[in-house]
């Protein structure tokens, strides 16, 4: 097994199963039902995106299987960013981080097309389509608040600030990436920050939003396993089950 | 039973599959949604390759275990199924039938192929319930992910949109 390999595609998955275990919080909690539904769909799809990623790690490791991943790994070993393991806060902060996430995701998927792994090229294929719509719904939403009433702008202003120092590490390759991109098994992620900031300011600024100055300070460590408090609460709850009875299923 | 890989057999096959409804939306069989991409026989055994609609479908496993039950009862005993991310499955793969089945059933389904795809909201599709074309967009989520929830604006109903995908 290629150890680098192996690291990167679980990047990938706990990005994916992070963010919609995230999302998945707001299922009974939407502001409406619609808000609800699409909050709970756009989990699924991710969700969905890492268990493909994590059957395919699996594919790789003797023993594993998409569920010892996902459920039987502590915290140190979770690799993926840190936007994806921060609370959700209100309303505002959720919809800024899936935006940001979400024009992310896109594009990586659509660079990860062109890599020369053909799992990670059809499942990059798939996910897209399902991204494209996140992007579109977050973004319409980022609209909505920033140019809302003061008190929905105040609170994509804090989102935002909150936010911004955990968007650096997006764009900062870990050793794994370093170490595959030449053999074009990895997107360079690096390059990816001009097109993401074209993507994101185009919204913000019909939002009204403005961004931080450039340069200001950014916090990275996910993608190596150094994570913050938030993972190990939200691990607590999301692997219960499997910890407190191994093997059970339903 | 013995199985031949013959043109008969694997029509047979694909009758049988034609009776496996989608779980979430049950006047569509598997083959009507287009999401059987392959079916083959090989040694005695039968392989068949369908393709998820939406990456986190939770329809998928129900599916897959109700194609091997179908084909179990009908005799095909060894059944393989793989699951095809590549192509990736689009709405374009939706026979006529099935999107006829969709209507009636009080579902829109997906307006023309996927190329000529317009925005959810710039979209306005014929009201399953009543026909009237003034129809407005309530959510560009519905109750499956691959749906959009739909209002008319003449009968006052809320309808579902399959999406163009």
């Amino acid at each position: 097994m290629n150890q680098d390999r192996f690291d990167y595609i679980l990047h990938l998955a706990d990005n994916a199963l992070i963010t919609g275990h995230r999302l998945s919080e707001w299922t009974g909690h939407g502001p409406s039902v619609e808000q609800d539904i699409a909050m709970s769909n756009i989990a699924l799809d991710l969700v969905g995106q890492s268990r493909n990623l994590y059957q395919y790690a699996a594919s790789m490791k003797e023993g594993a299987t998409e569920d010892t991943l996902a459920y039987l790994r502590d915290a140190r070993e979770f690799k993926n960013l840190l936007i994806a393991e921060t609370g959700n806060g209100d309303w505002a902060k959720t919809i800024t981080r899936l935006f940001f996430f979400s024009a992310y995701q896109s594009c990586l998927y659509e660079h990860m097309r062109s890599l020369r792994d053909e799992m990670l090229r059809a499942i990059a294929e798939k996910s897209l389509k399902e991204v494209t719509y996140h992007v579109r719904w977050s973004g319409d939403w980022v609209i909505r608040l920033g140019d809302g009433t003061p008190e929905s702008r105040s609170r994509m202003e804090k989102a935002i600030d909150a936010l911004w120092p955990l968007t650096g590490e997006m764009f900062e390759p870990a050793p794994y990436e370093k170490a595959l991109i030449p053999s074009q098994l990895a997107v360079d992620v690096a390059a990816l920050k001009q097109e993401w900031m074209h993507k994101i300011t185009g919204v913000l600024d019909n939002a009204g939003c403005r961004l931080p100055a450039p340069g200001s300070w950014m916090q990275s460590g996910g993608k190596t396993g150094i994570h913050t408090e938030a993972l190990g609460l939200l691990l607590a709850e999301m692997q219960f089950l499997q910890r407190a009875y191994p093997g059970c299923n339903w | 039973m013995n199985i031949v890989p013959t043109d008969n057999m694997i029509e047979r096959i694909r009758g049988l599959l034609e009776q496996v409804p989608d779980p979430e939306i049950p006047v569509l069989s598997v083959m009507d949604l287009g999401i059987v991409r392959d079916i083959s026989i090989k040694d005695n055994r039968v392989e068949i390759s369908i393709t998820p609609t939406y990456s986190g479908c939770p329809a998928m496993d129900a599916i897959a275990l109700q194609i091997r039950l179908e084909l179990v009862s009908h005799g095909f005993t060894e059944v393989t199924i793989r699951s095809a991310l590549t192509p990736a499955w689009t709405t374009d793969w939706m026979s006529d039938a099935g999107k006829e089945k969709l209507l009636q059933y009080g579902i829109a389904p997906p307006a023309g192929p996927v190329k000529n795809r317009v925005a959810l909201s710039e979209l306005s599709p014929p009201c399953p319930h009543c026909g009237a074309t003034g129809t407005t967009l309530l959510s560009e989520f519905g109750s499956t992910a691959c749906k959009a929830l739909f209002r008319c604006t003449a009968c006052g109903e809320p309808f579902d949109y399959f999406k163009c995908h």
